[in-house]
């Protein structure tokens, strides 16, 4: 694999008493979308700032580019992009001037009108920042944050505040980024903005990573357990189910019927006992359902210890 | 001379912000034209006796290019520097490859080209209104003045974005400090009728050095060339405490 884009070794950094970040690795590659997942004071800001050369770190060895940001030339901020946290706009400028403007800072800007197609914002490009609605502001912050043409580009919690249709089109708009061959890290404390953007995920918890891998094999999904539940008419008789999984919960529900789960490493041996159970008792089996542990059962499991 | 063209393109979107901004435009451009107005109105065309007989009127015209020119420069810079920072734009901007003195550049750029515009402004009102004598024999000493002037309380605006913590607290902070000095230095009040002792009070601000000077210049009385070094002296000085306190001092990032 070519030179990593970003690689942190034991970063740390503390404010006063407080261990915000306590010795993170971590490598992000060319042309990777990478996550940091993680809930509110994780610590993920303050690991993104470090790595745009905002702040100073405590310890560790950091390389962004090839640099230490903490010691960050003009060269190098021709190559970053950087959107933060919140949105932020010189609300009395238009869309077109707001890019103009940021692009005039570039040797190499792209140009206005395509980076304006590049976020959609081609309606709106005569339309003061103070004028859009809040995902097209968020918009044209990443499209400020493109103009300059950056090989690397920082979002900072993209779309925390949106509704689910800004969202989605903020989303397909990273995703296209991909098409650019942006190399790309994103911090965020939704699931699914992970799940639907990255290539890797890392998460972060307490100022660590507990977990880093691709969406779709993180956390070690299979060691947690899966989850089979049905609907059985109320009152009906549970014995002969002893033994089936790890854990069996059954309470009754409106309507007269009882609600059965178990939790089990055995999905298909316990499902073929449940429903040879089932037939031979002559048990009417509703709402049968199979649920492997999602990604959010993963990222709630190791986040809320 | 890639640092000139930058600073002339921050200029330019500088120029375009603050048109937009009708506080700023209200406050900077407006409001002293509106002082100058009513104050002309009330106190009509007595003459001064203490000031050789200068007319009220004529006396009001450096009043009010101090106040426009303070308007533009500190005022303007200490609240729209402040509300940037807040805003995290300055933030943003330190994130670019734009080297952090153009940023700054372009807007005292700004404030230095509206307190030209002002002061022209003012100026031809008195004229044509009040028929308040343009000074051509000391343009010179008008112009020093104004550099002098703008220079040095636009680093007077930037280092009172080290004390204002807010942009709710910048509107407050930044009248709490000039309200009062206009009135002490004679700018809202003919100074024959104030104090001795509280004009001397208000010779150790920069806003009343300003003023004497502007007058000097202004005053159809004045004998010679109208450059008031000593008053421009104490101005500077200011002004280089401020510019001391900015760099030392000066946060790019929201305090709150």
């Amino acid at each position: 694999m070519s030179e990593p884009v970003i690689s942190i070794r034991g970063l740390r950094k503390s404010y006063d008493e407080l261990e915000a970040v306590k010795g993170i690795d971590l490598e992000v590659f060319p042309e990777e979308i990478f996550a940091v997942l993680g809930p509110n004071g994780a610590g993920k800001t303050t690991t993104v700032e470090i790595l745009e050369g905002y702040r100073d770190r405590d310890g560790g060895e950091v390389s962004v580019l090839g640099l230490d940001p903490a010691r960050p030339t003009a060269a190098w901020r021709e190559r970053i992009g950087i959107v933060l946290q919140t949105t932020t706009l010189e609300p009395a400028l238009t869309v077109r001037e707001s890019l103009q403007q940021y692009a005039g800072y570039y040797r190499n800007p792209r140009d206005v009108d395509d980076v304006i197609a590049l976020v959609g914002l081609e309606d709106q490009s005569g339309t003061r920042a103070r004028k859009l609605s809040g995902g097209q502001q968020r918009r044209l912050d990443v499209g400020i944050a493109l103009v300059g043409d950056p090989d690397l580009l920082f979002l900072d919690e993209p779309t925390t505040g949106f509704d689910p249709s800004a969202r989605r089109q903020a989303w397909e708009m990273v995703a296209g980024l991909r098409d650019l061959g942006k190399t790309v890290l994103l911090t965020t404390h939704y699931m699914e903005e992970a799940q639907f953007l990255a290539d890797r995920v890392g998460i972060i918890s307490e100022g660590e990573i507990v977990a880093l891998d691709h969406p779709e094999n993180l956390g070690d999904r299979r060691r947690l357990p899966t989850t089979i539940s049905f609907t059985v008419p109320a009152g009906t008789d549970l014995s002969g189910l002893e033994g089936v999984g790890q854990t069996l919960s059954n309470h009754d529900q409106e309507g007269g019927s009882q609600a059965v789960s178990v939790s089990t490493h055995e999905a298909v041996s316990d499902l073929n006992r449940i429903t040879a159970w089932a037939i031979e008792r002559q048990v009417e089996i509703d709402q049968l359902e199979v649920r492997r542990p999602s990604l959010e059962d993963v990222y709630l499991e190791l986040t809320e210890s | 001379m890639r640092p000139v063209s930058l600073a002339l393109h921050e200029f330019r979107f500088a120029q375009k912000v603050f048109w937009r901004n009708p506080a700023s435009v209200f406050f900077t451009a407006l409001l002293p034209v509106l002082f100058l107005l009513i104050f002309a109105t009330i106190f009509g065309d007595d003459t001064i006796k203490d000031l050789d007989g200068v007319k009220v009127t004529t006396y009001y015209i450096p009043a009010i290019v101090t106040l426009a020119v303070i308007s533009a420069t500190m005022v303007n810079l200490a609240m729209n520097v402040t509300i940037a920072r807040e805003e995290g734009l300055l933030k943003r901007g330190r994130g670019t490859p734009l080297p952090p003195w153009v940023f700054i550049a372009g807007r005292v750029g700004n404030a230095i080209v509206i307190s030209a515009i002002m002061l022209v402004v003012v100026t031809l009102i008195g004229k044509l209104l009040y028929d308040a004598p343009i000074p051509w024999d000391r343009i010179p000493a008008v112009v020093v003045t104004l550099v002098v002037g703008a220079a040095s309380f636009c680093c007077l605006g930037l280092a009172m974005t080290v004390i204002i913590p807010s942009r709710e607290a910048a509107s407050a902070i930044t009248n709490a400090i000039t309200l009062p000095l206009y009135f002490l230095s004679g700018i809202f009040i003919p100074e024959n009728e104030i104090p001795d002792g509280v004009l001397s009070f208000a010779n150790h601000f920069p806003v009343r050095d300003f003023f004497e000077a502007f007058f000097t210049a202004y005053s159809p009385k004045t004998v010679g060339s109208g450059f008031e070094w000593g008053e421009l002296a104490v101005v500077a000085i200011w002004g280089l405490a401020g510019l001391v306190i900015a760099l030392r001092y000066f946060r790019w990032t929201p305090r709150s």
